[in-house]
């Protein structure tokens, strides 16, 4: 599926939506180069799990955790070089948790992803303004949240 | 009064040994001592398990060159949070352990409290009250220090921290990482008028700050130059964003002092290692008749000493921690 935002207020939508269909032990992956809107999405996507504070970049804590409808484990795996040191971080528990989990930059640890998971790839538009979302599902669980997030 | 500090929050394994919250008597820093010769093998960069291998090598280290043993110290230090869980759990272990053992005092420390309080031992006269701004990596924070240990929060990032921003628009300008050094030294030779990048919020009434969208019009500067084929001026680009950031956190620094009366302005983390900053803060001080104050860039990084001095402030004001102290990966500033 592939979708094309117009501006921040679209990206807010789709996050929003996408927030509120948001299961316990989701896994959804975000794509995308420095700048494309990773973090942007993320608060959409955290409005739309109701989590009320700030949602800020994990770029440098690595893990950011939020309460809102359901725990919210927000990852930044830009800095890890390898996915052993994701098994240091205890990256498991959090995986097959009671959350859903938010993971920025997931291409660098592709390897030690769980098989079933929703892979956001944001790439810019011709305006600086816009983006192009495609969106990918592994596994029944989220072939039904594309159905849901169509609708 | 003794104590042993040990901070274990995110990459950093340091613990260090200091004298009534002011003086160092040693502060050790984990990538400051060779452990990959010690230990003959490839430390992994970010994990628990690098904590776990060095620790009690650099507890004994601080204590070795503070001439002590641990018979001389009179309480632990320890960060509690905010960090990741893995990293802080091997610090508050150990410092639990140590504090059974010897029978004495645990004092579990936010670790931001401890980027505030190594501003007291850099200016040994520095006294609250004071606004503190905080910038690193990973944090932004605009408090007011009415008292040792007692905080007012202000102002805080809503998306990236201000140390981010720098190393992202360094990545974006092939610059090595970490790249705010980088930025600052090139920033001082460029043009800070050339390339107008924008300011959030600076005239809002709110003290939280915003710098992903500075970082995103960088790269679409950067994206629009090259796709057009211009030359791109990197001293610009760096004077350019270094000055939208800086006019901000100084801007709502001093707006807050004169808010709240203060005559002193502190800051700490490490981009209070930024000549840009310091330059622009001291200037401002000087109209203004405020104090600046900062540590220097090694008190800057997240290191033990800070921990200790926080540790000490707490423990004379009577604040302990039980020996089942958990961590507190999110452990906010008001917590």
């Amino acid at each position: 599926m592939i979708i094309r935002i117009d501006g921040i207020d679209e990206t807010n939508k789709f996050g929003e939506k996408l927030g509120s269909l948001l299961q316990k032990g989701d896994i959804i992956c975000l794509n995308g180069d420095l700048g494309a809107g990773k973090t942007t999405l993320s608060k959409a996507i955290g409005k739309g799990l109701l989590v009320e504070d700030y949602i800020t970049s994990p770029t440098f804590t690595l893990i950011n955790e939020y309460k809102g409808r359901l725990p919210l484990y927000h990852f930044d795996v830009y800095r890890l070089e390898n996915g052993e040191e994701l098994f240091d971080l205890g990256i498991e528990d959090y995986f097959y948790g009671d959350g859903v989990c938010l993971i920025e930059w997931a291409e660098n640890i592709q390897d030690e992803l769980p098989r079933d998971r929703l892979e956001l790839w944001i790439f810019r538009g011709e305006a600086d303004n816009k983006r192009v979302i495609e969106i990918k599902a592994f596994g029944n669980r989220y072939d039904s949240l594309v159905g849901e997030l169509k609708r | 009064m003794l104590t042993l500090a040990i901070e274990s929050s995110c990459d950093e394994t340091s613990c260090g040994v200091i004298k009534d919250g002011r003086e160092v008597l040693s502060n050790i820093i984990s990538s400051q001592i060779d452990i990959h010769r010690r230990f003959g093998g490839v430390v992994p960069e970010i994990a628990s398990r690098k904590h776990v291998e060095s620790i009690n090598l650099i507890i004994q280290e601080a204590l070795d060159e503070a001439k002590v043993g641990f018979n001389d110290i009179d309480f632990i230090s320890v960060t509690q949070g905010p960090g990741l869980v893995g990293a802080l759990l091997v610090g508050l272990s150990a410092a639990k352990s140590i504090a059974y053992g010897l029978n004495i005092p645990l004092v579990g420390v936010n670790h931001i409290e401890g980027h505030v309080c190594a501003n007291y031992i850099e200016h040994k006269d520095l006294k609250p009250p004071f606004v503190c701004l905080i910038v690193s990596g990973g944090h932004t924070y605009l408090i007011d220090v009415e008292d040792y240990n007692s905080y007012t929060l202000y102002g805080r990032t809503r998306d990236d921290a201000a140390g981010e921003a720098f190393d992202k628009v360094a990545r974006a300008m092939g610059l090595p990482y970490p790249g705010g050094p980088f930025i600052d030294s090139l920033a001082s030779k460029g043009n800070k008028e050339k390339i107008e990048f924008p300011r959030v919020f600076l005239d809002d009434k709110t003290y939280d700050f915003s710098f992903s969208g500075l970082k995103t019009a960088v790269l679409n500067y950067l994206n629009g130059a090259k796709q057009r084929g211009e030359e791109i001026v990197l001293e610009d680009v760096a004077a350019g964003f270094q000055q939208a950031v800086l006019d901000v956190l100084v801007e709502k620094s001093f707006r807050l002092s004169r808010e709240l009366g203060r005559d002193k302005i502190v800051i700490a983390g490490g981009v209070a290692a930024n000549k840009g900053l310091r330059e622009m803060m001291e200037t401002r001080g000087i109209k203004n008749n405020i104090g600046i104050f900062y540590p220097s860039p090694r008190l800057c990084t997240d290191n033990a000493a800070m921990i200790g001095s926080a540790g000490y402030y707490n423990y004379i004001n009577g604040k302990t921690s039980p020996l089942d102290l958990k961590v507190m990966p999110n452990l906010s500033f008001l917590d």
